[in-house]
């Protein structure tokens, strides 16, 4: 069963009114709608690795399985760590006579697959008022894209109010690209002067939201690439101005990667964790060929959550993490 | 983290080197060690498997005794097949005979097409002074138009934009009818990112294609993609064509192992290599550094190319006069400095050098170190810059108050600069003194 909205956040007065009203039909069938859409795009997802993994399967377990099973992953961006893990441990299963047939292997591949994708922190707690949410990210990984589709789904759909800074003074364009995703999701917007300090575009957002009593602020970043030392340390600078204003926050700190992205990631998640403490990923652009392994890597060597994927370019196409309807993606 | 691939391959070989001979097992570690590191850099698997197949035959037959050390033997195969299959030398844009020469710029969202689009408007009207306009047909993300009028502007190009409402395929037949008009040498048409599966927004693009009959198609492609450059790139050409690729964000640390990729499954040159958030970071691209860049082998061209461009041979004569004559003082040593510090940040400097990157690795390089050491130099009087063996105890104290620093600082500058006259008069002798020897000594 996929993952709802509902069982991404915590909400402290219990269901809402905009919650129960998605009891509706219209709202069932807009979730219908989303569902189909996953799996379509998934479907996509799916279709490369799947001749890969059933033509490994339906032989016995030889040698060669191991060699395309090990390819089929890397091929999935799983990376050559990660995946040695994997095939090891399912060679030694296989040893010890745990798995005797393919359909064997295959669940229990997809049940290694989501253990590593789990986390028992994947949800987003929306009780401190205000929670502070800070994205991050390389540049074109979607953070401002994320943001406003975020922005429109606990507005709209969980009757949050919600405050956007538009902290990326940096890129042409990016303010107004955020304000018009304001717009859309009905919320409020903040921004500084151009070229200004985004520590202060993140200090006026929340300002803005202690003062208007909003539930939610959500922060947006300029890009940048992990190596650029004096961008991240400016990173690290807007996350110590935040935890000033409050302390506990942010109390979300959302690290988008592109689902296309190769062993990079790792260092990016790395090096972004370093600056600004990175406690979950958000996962863009699934709904190309690209299968986001690198996503598992990122679980397995580092610890972080996925706790949203991005699955297209519509305001719905932003879902909940569901770790077993991933790894089921990769391989079935 | 990024063990060079180089210096692997010699640790795996470095027993071998008594016997003279490789053995098969020999190959197969190496091999072994190629294909992770390979893989690693996010080179497709397919085309890691056939290259290791490659390098195996060509190892297996070297003959190896009396020359390069095995290890070293091995990297120099996989060099040269690197860079044999990124395809040779590096490749320009053509130009139409009748201008204006159409560019169309292709890719996934997020590659980098508006930064890229402006990029090489700059990069044109700089290298071949064409006069350069840019069409904005990125109708889709919101505020996009604007991005390529504020980057366009900043390029010095003419920006054709009709704002979002109108279909983009008309955008670009209205924008090229302009630049004919306006006499324009170049037309740049950046398009909206587009997956390659989706079959409605890329029979827009093949509609685009048909409509302005480029002179070139480039498709943009993030350094960072992993696997998947592959299916990019192949749906991307069925319907496209393209001609060649720019890669953007090389300046991370990704290594690149995309343009491999594409290169060989595609065979389509990269053309172009985006290198930072400025306009003017944006340079050909050379595949022989790239298939370097993968080995971990450092930048050496790029290097010597700035220092080259940066330099003057005048000044160059002149002090290896001086150097001669002994005469080198710190008037001409704050002079190196400063022409070093032309060359670009110091950081990245290094990450050039080759065998240098493993050893200052996360060395984190002060710049205002420099500083320091000019406003010391600047505090002295001509006389003691020349002749630096007269500063003593008050000359000293009185440099170090006037250059805001302490004595400490002065005469650590001065025992300094006294090692580099030695180290650099043995050098202008003839005596090269090993620098190999000592960086590794350095570094252990």
């Amino acid at each position: 069963m996929a993952r709802d909205w509902r069982d991404l956040f915590i909400i402290q007065d219990g269901p809402s009114s905009a919650v129960q009203d998605s009891a509706s039909p219209a709202a069932e069938e807009r979730r219908g709608g989303r569902l189909r859409r996953l799996r379509e795009s998934l479907r996509k997802t799916r279709q490369a690795l799947q001749s890969e993994i059933q033509a490994t399967l339906f032989e016995d377990l030889s040698d060669e399985t191991w060699e395309r099973l090990e390819e089929a992953l890397i091929y999935a961006d799983v990376g050559a760590r990660t995946t040695a893990r994997v095939v090891s441990q399912l060679e030694q299963e296989a040893s010890e006579n745990k798995l005797t047939g393919g359909q064997e292997l295959s669940e229990r591949l997809v049940g290694l697959l989501t253990e590593i994708a789990q986390s028992d922190n994947d949800k987003i707690d929306l009780r401190p008022e205000p929670t502070v949410i800070l994205v991050a990210g390389v540049n074109g990984t979607g953070k401002t894209t994320t943001i406003g589709k975020l922005a429109w789904h606990l507005s709209r759909e969980l009757g949050q109010s919600v405050v956007l800074a538009a902290g990326d003074t940096f890129r042409a364009a990016a303010v107004e690209q955020l304000e018009q995703w304001a717009e859309r999701a009905g919320v409020a917007f903040v921004k500084g002067s151009p070229n200004a300090d985004p520590a202060s575009v993140a200090y006026e957002g929340i300002s803005a939201a202690i003062r208007d009593h909003a539930d939610v602020v959500i922060i947006d970043t300029a890009g940048r690439l992990h190596t650029q030392d004096d961008l991240m340390a400016e990173l690290a600078k807007v996350r110590r101005v935040i935890a000033k204003q409050i302390p506990d926050a942010p109390h979300e700190t959302i690290l988008t990667v592109d689902a296309t992205t190769g062993q990079n990631g790792l260092r990016q998640a790395q090096l972004f964790s370093q600056a600004i403490e990175v406690t979950s990923l958000c996962l863009t652009k699934l709904d190309g060929t690209a299968k986001g392994g690198i996503a598992l890597a990122i679980a397995h060597e580092l610890g972080i959550p996925v706790k949203l994927i991005g699955v297209g370019e519509q305001l719905e196409d932003l879902r909940p993490f569901d770790a077993a309807e991933f790894a089921r993606a990769l391989v079935s | 983290m990024f063990d060079s691939l180089a210096d692997k391959l010699q640790a795996t070989l470095a027993d071998v080197r008594g016997r003279g001979t490789l053995t098969e097992d020999d190959i197969n570690a190496a091999m072994r060690e190629i294909r992770l590191a390979l893989l690693e850099a996010d080179v497709n698997f397919k085309v890691v498997k056939s290259f290791t197949g490659a390098v195996k035959e060509r190892a297996l037959g070297a003959d190896i005794i009396g020359q390069l050390n095995p290890g070293q033997q091995v990297v120099k195969i996989v060099s040269d097949e690197l860079t044999a299959l990124m395809g040779g030398a590096a490749r320009e844009l053509s130009f139409s005979p009748r201008p204006p020469t159409v560019v169309l710029m292709a890719g996934l969202q997020g590659s980098g097409k508006t930064t890229a689009t402006a990029k090489l408007a700059r990069y044109l009207r700089e290298q071949h002074s064409s006069s350069v306009a840019v069409a904005a047909c990125d109708v889709y993300r919101p505020a996009a138009v604007d991005q390529l009028v504020k980057v366009g502007a900043q390029a010095g190009a003419a920006v054709y934009e009709q704002g979002t409402d109108r279909n983009p395929v008309d955008i670009a037949r209205w924008a090229l009818d302009r630049a004919k008009q306006e006499g324009k040498d170049v037309l740049i048409v950046d398009t909206s990112g587009r997956l390659h599966v989706d079959r409605e927004l890329m029979a827009e693009l093949a509609e685009i294609r048909q409509a302005i009959k480029p002179t070139d198609v480039l498709l943009v492609v993030d350094a960072m993609t992993g696997q998947d450059a592959v299916n990019v790139a192949e749906q991307f050409g069925a319907v496209v064509d393209f001609d060649g690729v720019v890669m953007t964000k090389l300046d991370g640390d990704a290594r690149g192992g995309a343009a491999l990729s594409v290169k060989a499954i595609t065979g389509k040159p990269i053309m172009f290599a985006s290198t930072g958030e400025k306009l003017d970071q944006f340079e050909r691209f050379h595949p022989d550094r790239m298939s370097q860049r993968i080995l971990g082998m450092g930048d050496v061209m790029t290097l010597i190319e700035k220092a080259q461009g940066s330099y003057d041979e005048q000044q160059a004569a002149e002090l290896e006069r001086k150097l001669r004559k002994s005469e080198f003082g710190l008037d001409d040593f704050l002079d190196q400095m400063r022409q070093i510090r032309r060359l670009g940040p110091l950081q990245s400097l290094l990450g050039m050098i080759p065998g240098l990157g493993k050893e200052l690795r996360g060395v984190k390089l002060d710049e205002r170190e420099f500083d320091r050491l000019q406003a010391i130099i600047l505090s002295m009087t001509p006389a003691e810059r020349r002749h630096p063996e007269l500063i003593k105890g008050s000359r000293r104290l009185r440099i170090a108050r006037g250059s805001g620093t302490n004595v400490q600082a002065v005469k650590q500058l001065i025992k300094q600069f006294d090692q580099m006259r030695k180290v650099m008069r043995q050098v202008s002798q003839g005596r090269m003194p090993d620098l190999g020897a000592m960086m590794r000594q350095g570094g252990r």
